[in-house]
This record gives C-alpha cells, sequence and structure tokens, in this order.
C-alpha cells in the first residue's frame, strides 16, 4: 500500500510537469528544445531558491526525471561547491550531472553508430 | 505572345506528349496508387542516404519518360526543374547521367509551374523537345527544413506532409501521333507576402499568392472561372483551400467544387497526414499521374494547374522573416 | 483584403490542436516514463545499498537515459512522441532523444563532421543554458557566502 501510494504520487506529479509542458507547446507553439530548456531553467530556479526539495518529497522520480531534476542536479552541485570557494562553486553543477551527460554523450555515440534513421509510414 | 502584364498566350503548340511518375511508400498506399507509373518500396529506395535516395528517382522518372515518349536522351534540348534541397542537389546530379542540356529552376513548390511555363518558352524559342520534372522527398525535405526524423515531436494541426515523388513531363512541339494536352497559357505569379510567420502553417501563407495569380490569369486571358472544368492547386492542403475558395467566393461566386488540391489528393485520410501532402514533387507527382491520364481519357478538358510555392528556408524563419508565397499558373486543355 | 484582414481570416479558419487529448496523452505518457524511473531508482537502491541517494540519483538518470536512447536507436521513441508530445520530450528520455536523433540523422556525413558535429544541434541549448545557471547560482551563493 505504501509502495502503491508513492508510486500513484510519482505518476501524478510526473503527468502534471508534462501536462504544464503540453500547454505550453499548445499555446506558445514551442519547440521541443525551447520546452526543455524552460523547465531545465525552472527545476535550477527552484532548487536555488530551495523550494525544489518540497516537491522532491512528494513527487519524488515524478519530478526528478523530467529534465527538471537535471536543472536541480546542476543547481545543487552549484550551491554546494560555493560553500568550498569560487572554483567548486562554477565547476560543481557540472560535476554533478557528469553521470547523465557522459551516458548521453556515449550511448548517443555507440548507437548513432550502429542506427540509421528512417522516416515513418503515414 | 504576352497578354497583359504577367500572362503568355501561346499561339504555337506545346504539346504535353508524354509523363512518367514514381512514386514513395506512402504516396503509394494512398488515393492515387494505380495511377503512378512506379511505387517504391522503401525510402532508400536501396541508397545509403536519402538524397541519394531522391536523385535516383529522379533518374528513373526520366528513363521511365524516355521509354514512355520512345525517345534517346540525345534528343532532347533540354532538362529543366528543380527539387527544395539546398543548391539544387536531386536535379543537378540527376542530370549528370544524361547526355542532354540541363537548367535548374526554384520557386519552392511551385516548380513544377515555372517549369512548365520555362519549357513552353524554350519551344517558342526553337527547341524540340524539353523535359520538366520537379521532385520532393519527405526525409529530405524534413531534414533540410524541420528536425532528424527520429525526434519525438508532435505535429501541430496545421503541418502538411512532405510527397516522396517525382513527376516530369516531356513538352514537344510537334504534334504526336496520339492527341494529348497543350499548354495553352501560362500566367507568372508575384511573389505576395501576408506577413504570415508560422513555418508550419504553409497553406495559410501560400493561398493569398494563390489567389493573386489565378484572379490575373483569368483577367488577362478574358475567361471566367467556368472555362476550366478544374482550377487544381500544388499544395494548398485543406486549410489553404478553404482560404482560397473563401476569397475566390467573394469574387466569382461558388466556384468549390470546380477547385481542388494536389496535396488534398494525395493522401488517405487515414494516414494521418495533416492537412495534406506538399512539396515541388507534390504538383508534379499529382499532375502527371491522376490528372494526365484522365485528360487522355476525356474525364477532363480544360485545367488551370497553379503549383504554389513557399520560398522559406529555416533560417529565414530563425530571423523573424515572414513567409513569402508565390503560384504560377498553367492552362493546359486537349 | 490588407495583412490584418486576412491574418483575421486565417485565425478563424485554422483548425485548433485538439487540447484535451494532446494533454490527457501528455499526462498519462510523462506520468508513465516518471513511475518507470522510480521503479528503477528503487530497483537500483536495493541491488546497491552502499550507494547514497545522491548516487541512486545519477545512476537513474544514466539507466533512463540509456533506455531513450535505445528507443530512438530503434526507431520507437518518434512514434511515442507523436501521441505523447510533452510526455515524452519533458523526461529525461527525451533529452536523450534530442541527442541521438541528429546524430543519427547526419551519421551519413562521416563520425566527425556528421555525428559528431551535430549531436548536440537541438540539446546544445539545454547544455549551455544549464551550465550557464549553474555558474551563476554557484557564484551568487559564493557571493552570499562571503558575508
Amino acid at each position: 500500500m505504501q509502495y502503491f501510494l508513492t508510486y500513484l504520487k510519482v505518476f501524478a506529479v510526473g503527468g502534471l510537469v508534462c501536462t504544464i509542458g503540453q500547454l505550453l507547446i499548445n499555446k506558445t507553439k514551442m519547440t521541443s528544445a525551447r520546452v526543455l530548456v524552460t523547465f531545465l531553467l525552472a527545476g535550477a530556479a527552484l532548487e536555488a531558491v530551495g523550494l525544489f526539495r518540497y516537491i522532491e518529497d512528494f513527487g519524488k522520480a515524478g519530478i526528478t526525471i523530467p529534465i527538471t531534476g537535471f536543472g536541480k542536479s546542476l543547481a545543487a552541485g552549484a550551491i554546494e561547491g560555493a560553500k568550498q570557494g569560487l572554483y567548486q562553486a562554477c565547476t560543481g553543477g557540472l560535476a554533478a550531472v557528469a553521470a547523465g551527460l557522459s551516458a548521453a554523450i556515449a550511448f548517443g555515440f555507440v548507437i548513432a553508430l550502429v542506427s540509421k534513421s528512417k522516416p515513418k509510414g503515414a | 505572345m504576352k497578354k497583359g502584364r504577367q500572362t503568355y498566350i501561346l499561339d504555337g503548340k506545346v504539346y504535353i506528349s508524354a509523363t512518367a511518375s514514381i512514386a514513395g511508400v506512402d504516396e503509394g498506399n494512398g488515393r492515387l496508387r494505380d495511377f503512378f507509373d512506379f511505387v517504391i518500396d522503401e525510402s532508400e529506395f536501396g541508397c545509403k542516404s536519402h538524397e541519394k535516395a531522391e536523385i535516383k528517382l529522379r533518374k528513373h522518372a526520366i528513363e521511365s519518360l524516355l521509354q514512355n515518349a520512345s525517345v534517346e536522351a540525345d534528343e532532347i534540348d533540354a532538362i529543366i526543374g528543380g527539387d527544395l534541397l539546398n543548391q539544387l542537389v536531386p536535379s543537378g546530379f540527376s542530370a549528370r547521367e544524361f547526355d542532354a542540356p540541363f537548367c535548374g529552376l526554384y520557386s519552392a513548390c511551385a516548380t513544377f509551374g515555372q517549369s512548365l511555363a520555362t519549357g513552353a518558352l524554350l519551344l517558342g524559342g526553337g527547341a524540340k523537345k524539353v523535359i520538366c520534372c520537379t521532385s520532393s522527398h519527405f526525409a529530405t525535405a524534413e531534414r533540410q527544413y524541420r528536425f532528424p526524423l527520429e525526434l519525438g515531436t508532435q505535429p501541430p494541426p496545421t503541418a502538411q506532409r512532405t510527397v516522396t515523388g517525382v513527376g516530369c513531363a516531356l513538352l514537344t512541339s510537334e504534334r504526336p501521333k496520339n492527341k494529348c494536352p497543350k499548354i495553352t497559357s501560362f500566367t507568372l505569379g508575384k511573389v505576395i507576402d501576408m506577413g504570415l510567420n508560422d513555418p508550419n502553417n504553409m497553406g495559410a501563407a501560400m493561398a493569398p499568392a494563390t489567389y493573386e495569380t489565378i484572379t490575373t490569369h483569368l483577367d488577362e486571358r478574358g475567361v471566367n472561372a467556368d472555362y476550366y472544368d478544374l482550377i487544381v492547386t500544388g499544395d494548398l492542403g485543406k486549410l489553404g483551400r478553404e482560404l482560397l475558395c473563401s476569397m475566390l467566393g467573394k469574387k466569382y461566386g461558388a466556384v468549390k467544387d470546380r477547385i481542388n488540391d494536389c496535396g488534398c489528393m494525395v493522401f488517405k485520410e487515414i494516414q494521418k497526414c495533416g492537412l495534406g501532402g506538399s512539396g515541388a514533387g507534390c504538383s508534379s507527382l499529382v499532375f502527371c499521374s491522376y490528372l494526365y491520364k484522365t485528360m487522355l481519357e476525356g474525364g477532363l478538358k480544360r485545367i488551370l494547374l497553379v503549383p504554389t510555392g513557399a520560398m522559406l528556408s529555416k533560417d529565414s524563419s530563425l530571423q523573424g522573416e515572414s513567409i513569402p508565397a508565390i503560384a504560377h499558373a498553367v492552362a493546359i486543355e486537349m | 483584403m490588407d495583412k490584418k484582414e486576412y491574418s483575421e481570416l486565417v485565425e478563424q479558419t485554422t483548425p485548433r490542436t485538439k487540447e484535451g487529448k494532446t494533454l490527457l496523452f501528455a499526462f498519462a505518457i510523462g506520468g508513465l516514463i516518471c513511475t518507470i524511473g522510480q521503479g528503477v531508482s528503487d530497483a537500483l537502491a536495493a541491488l546497491i545499498p552502499s550507494f547514497d541517494a545522491k548516487k541512486i540519483g545519477a545512476l537513474t538518470g544514466v539507466v533512463m537515459i540509456f533506455l531513450g536512447s535505445l528507443l530512438t536507436g530503434l526507431g520507437v521513441y518518434d512514434k511515442i512522441g507523436y501521441y505523447a508530445g510533452a510526455g515524452s520530450v519533458l523526461p529525461i528520455t527525451g533529452f536523450a532523444n534530442s541527442v541521438v536523433s541528429p546524430a543519427m540523422e547526419y551519421n551519413k556525413e562521416g563520425i566527425v563532421f556528421g555525428l559528431m558535429a551535430k549531436m548536440f544541434s537541438i540539446a546544445g541549448p539545454v547544455i549551455v543554458s544549464g551550465v550557464c545557471a549553474s555558474v551563476l547560482i554557484g557564484v551568487i551563493y559564493y557571493i552570499i557566502g562571503l558575508f
């Protein structure tokens, strides 16, 4: 029951984030790259002002799996680094997302090497 | 003979003595499948890239046109035409396969109209046989104008789908053995920009230019809208066609049943191709298959073919430019 | 007809997005992808108890990015995107899709100038804006920390 409730919350929060994104696309004709940037910055801003953790406590993966989670990690890493010095304040963000970024580049490289893009049937 | 500012009446003889058409996979599953000469079974047509496939499509189409008309390549005075890609790569590269002069043309998706008009003028200047050929390919157009094929995006409700296909027509100054359609006049269109700037809504951007060209043609030629059995536009799609009909309706009364659009004719409703087909190959594919064959069989006597084009590029949209559009009208009669 | 009249006519005639349907699909598929992410995260936490929450979070991202890349390579992700819209763009799998799809598209132009050079032609803005924002936030926090 505990698990079920957690997953239900994740589903609801994740779905809600995506629905807001879809509303933006429908209303403003944004392209996907713009939507990604908007939500990334929103995630970073929420973390910077300290609000992200409340949403995360409630929605867990529902807010960290969307790109808002990526923005949160970038901001959190920088905030963490700022405690140690200016150098770490500047590098902390990228260090925090190093795993995800390396994965995207490495998987992307290998998969793009072996697969071919095809038009889908109408 | 020029009549008015934009219209040319051809008193000489310009016969469309043969056509050839090759359609893509989805077009082959569409409404006009029985009219195409050949339908490819995969988008790359055995090539390493879609650009190479478009070159090969054109080569095959021109070869089968020569075969249909029993003409050799060295009898051809010129191969003219174009496509949508930068530097007209498919047109120029396919022309290297033939021992004939080549002339690349561009009016975006209205290139087929420009080609027929230019071909008619070449015949007037003494040429005997001219091939007009335009093409487009969904995958090459997506890459150049939009996004990578595998990017998960949702098409907006006004989107159209670029037609994969080639249509080519042989214009001759000598009357062929069998009766065939003639080009009797044409009107060169002006570039019209109504300030629309949504690259996903090209039908609406092109409708005013189409209206302008059609009304100019009818005025300068001195005929009414019902002179033609069918006024067929290039790739306005459902929305563009509706806008055009409502504009023409104000001037000529109810004309809706006399107006159709090649883009609306290609795909079936269930194929989910948005508001219809588009592309430089759209009007040529439909004319060189369905319309030409219907004219030969006597189903249509006089048509006004009005290929329509939006002259945008990906960069012009990003720089905040609106979309200028063009349409050329070509009158084709039995 | 002048430009203003025409754009009003277009506005009236243009078909609207089926709002309800797109929102529903975005909600359902977006929610589902996040739920899968939560499942992956819980499984990883059970499998590797020595990792703290931060590392589990990063590793979950890696697994989801792998799934997104794989589905893109198999030619499935764009079909999901056709229905899901933002529901498949916003999750980290959508980020992977926007990295892999241009790399795949341009692999015909060679590995260096095609695949590698174009890999971030769509996701590039995400990296640039994200890194700039993180540096800005870091510097602001550092300055605040001085006082």
